[in-house]
């Protein structure tokens, strides 16, 4: 893990932005995530949230921050606190995808386009290993880092107004899974049964940031099978753990 | 329990806010106005957190099906019980089978009823405040059921009317700090940040308000990072995007201006056309 130049701001008065370099590198994610668990495990009751994106963390206060200056030094001296968090273990998630036409809406658009079978488009995608740099835009939606550059494809020019829950996306350089039905700007190219979240959990996505995603191509039949296992609470998503 | 005879233009409960799974995905929510939303709380003798009814521009209608300690307050929509005026900002106690009307405003964009220790209905990762995907409701229907205390212990209620400074109306003061990203607009962009009077467009609801007036710009969007209630984005287009209490938890644009929490309550009680100028303040 390199050492990285780390820079603490002010965001209003209830919140303080640490940022690293802005770039997408795992490296630096490693970086933000142990610190994130570093804060996590002092336990400071005046912070109500913690969220970790490609290169920031913002630290949320429940209040008004009396002395600014004063929380960004204890920040400061958390990071340099050598005591290695509980390493949370990270895993790697296997989701299965169905890319049937019916749910690849824009599969036929990428393959003419990018002059890739749709098959190719489907191995391209599955045998890629992504990285969950964080979790935003909606409650439970993953932003994963690693597709291959030859998938990727602009967003449309304007949204649809309605993406099934599961719709399997991609957008720009990246990819990723839309947990609820939601307007939206990305290139579906199938879906996935899996519930991304749920809100009867205190912990309520089974991912978190530095976990790993796998696609796994099922066909329809598959599909209509775990999706009533999840339905009934049957389905259990296959997982390793993995090791630094 | 409470029934709902007219929902509204745009009702929904709500506490404080859901916090702690801002890095699951989750918004903050919470009441708009949380300095009146805590007032009508505190006269009632609830915690503030309590969930209170937020009622957006009126034309609300509510039937009490039992005896009730109620405290109105917030925007004015002129309310009544059984036809009688109701007054705001004092705790008063509603029969059974009264009716409560909210019918249009003669100040403020939100009002806000608290009732005796506070809405009942379901909650959801910590809070009751509704969200799309997170609560199985996300703003009120006609004839929804909203649940009460059934068994509530007596407490000390307060007896005075509180009148609200008129300020946090009629001011068109929007208190703000430089957001992350103000280093980098140059001077001119500064300069007309504080110097245009911005008007709310028709865009304006719990997730963001879209002002009318652009600033020139050629900054694009930025690598993806976090974003909060009170954060003024700045699109690619010039236009500025005051988020609220609803927004997502991250965003892409630069956060030029982040707004102070009493400047977010000002502002939640403003509404399309309102016109309002930033002003610049330090942190202490």
């Amino acid at each position: 893990m390199g050492h990285f130049n780390v820079t603490y701001k002010p965001y209003g008065n209830r919140a303080i932005l640490i940022e690293w370099p802005v770039k997408i590198d795992e490296n630096i994610l490693k970086d933000i995530i142990s610190f994130k668990n570093k804060i996590k495990n002092n336990n400071i009751k005046v912070i109500v949230d913690i969220i970790n994106t490609y290169n920031s963390l913002t630290i949320i206060y429940n209040d008004t921050i009396e002395n600014i200056y004063d929380e960004i030094s204890k920040l400061k001296s958390i990071k340099e606190q050598k005591i290695l968090a509980t390493s949370e273990q990270n895993n790697l998630w296997n989701i299965p995808v169905c890319y049937d036409g019916h749910f690849g809406i824009d599969l036929q658009e990428i393959s003419e386009t990018k002059k890739l079978t749709i098959d190719e488009i489907i191995d391209l995608h599955t045998s890629a290993i992504y990285t969950v740099y964080f979790i935003g835009f909606l409650p439970g939606f993953l932003y994963l880092g690693g597709m291959d550059k030859r998938l990727h494809f602009p967003r449309k020019a304007s949204p649809r107004l309605n993406v099934a829950k599961g719709s399997v996306g991609i957008g720009g350089s990246q990819t990723g899974i839309y947990p609820s039905q939601s307007a939206g700007g990305w290139n579906i190219i199938g879906n996935s049964p899996i519930s991304f979240f749920n809100v009867t959990s205190d912990n309520p996505c089974f991912a978190k940031a530095g976990d790993k995603i796998k696609f796994s191509p099922i066909d329809y039949h598959e599909y209509q099978h775990i999706d009533l296992q999840v339905a009934n609470g049957m389905y259990k998503l296959t997982k390793e753990g993995l090791h630094d | 329990m409470i029934k709902v005879i007219s929902s509204g233009f745009y009702s929904s409960i709500q506490d404080l806010g859901r916090y702690g799974y801002g890095e699951f995905g989750v918004p903050v929510s919470g009441a708009m106005d949380q300095f009146t939303a805590k007032l009508a709380n505190q006269l009632l003798g609830n915690t503030t957190n309590a969930a209170v009814l937020e009622i957006t521009l009126g034309n609300c209608k509510l039937l009490f099906e039992k005896q009730l300690d109620i405290c109105i307050s917030g925007a004015d929509f002129l309310p009544k019980i059984n036809g009688e005026k109701a007054i705001l900002n004092k705790v008063i106690t509603i029969q059974k089978d009264d009716i409560l009307t909210f019918d249009r405003p003669v100040f403020g964009a939100r009002c806000y009823l608290a009732i005796g220790g506070g809405f009942q209905t379901e909650r959801v990762l910590k809070s009751r405040s509704y969200y799309k995907s997170i609560t199985n409701v996300e703003r009120l229907q006609k004839n929804d059921l909203l649940p009460i205390h059934e068994n509530l212990l007596p407490k000390t209620r307060s007896l005075s009317i509180i009148k609200v400074n008129a300020e946090h109306f009629t001011t068109n003061i929007i208190k703000v700090y430089e957001g992350p990203e103000y280093n980098f607009l140059d001077l001119e962009q500064q300069k007309s940040l504080v110097n245009t009077t911005f008007t709310i467009s028709k865009e304006n609801n719990r997730m963001g308000y879209r002002l009318n007036e652009l600033i020139v710009n050629d900054l694009g969007a930025l690598i993806t990072s976090a974003v909060l209630p009170g954060t003024v984005q700045l699109t690619p287009a010039g236009e500025l995007i005051v988020l609220m209490r609803d927004c997502q938890v991250t965003g892409g644009y630069p956060r030029i201006l982040q707004l102070t929490e009493s400047a977010i309550n000002i502002l939640a009680q403003k509404s399309s056309g309102d016109r309002f100028n930033f002003r610049i303040v330090r942190l202490n």
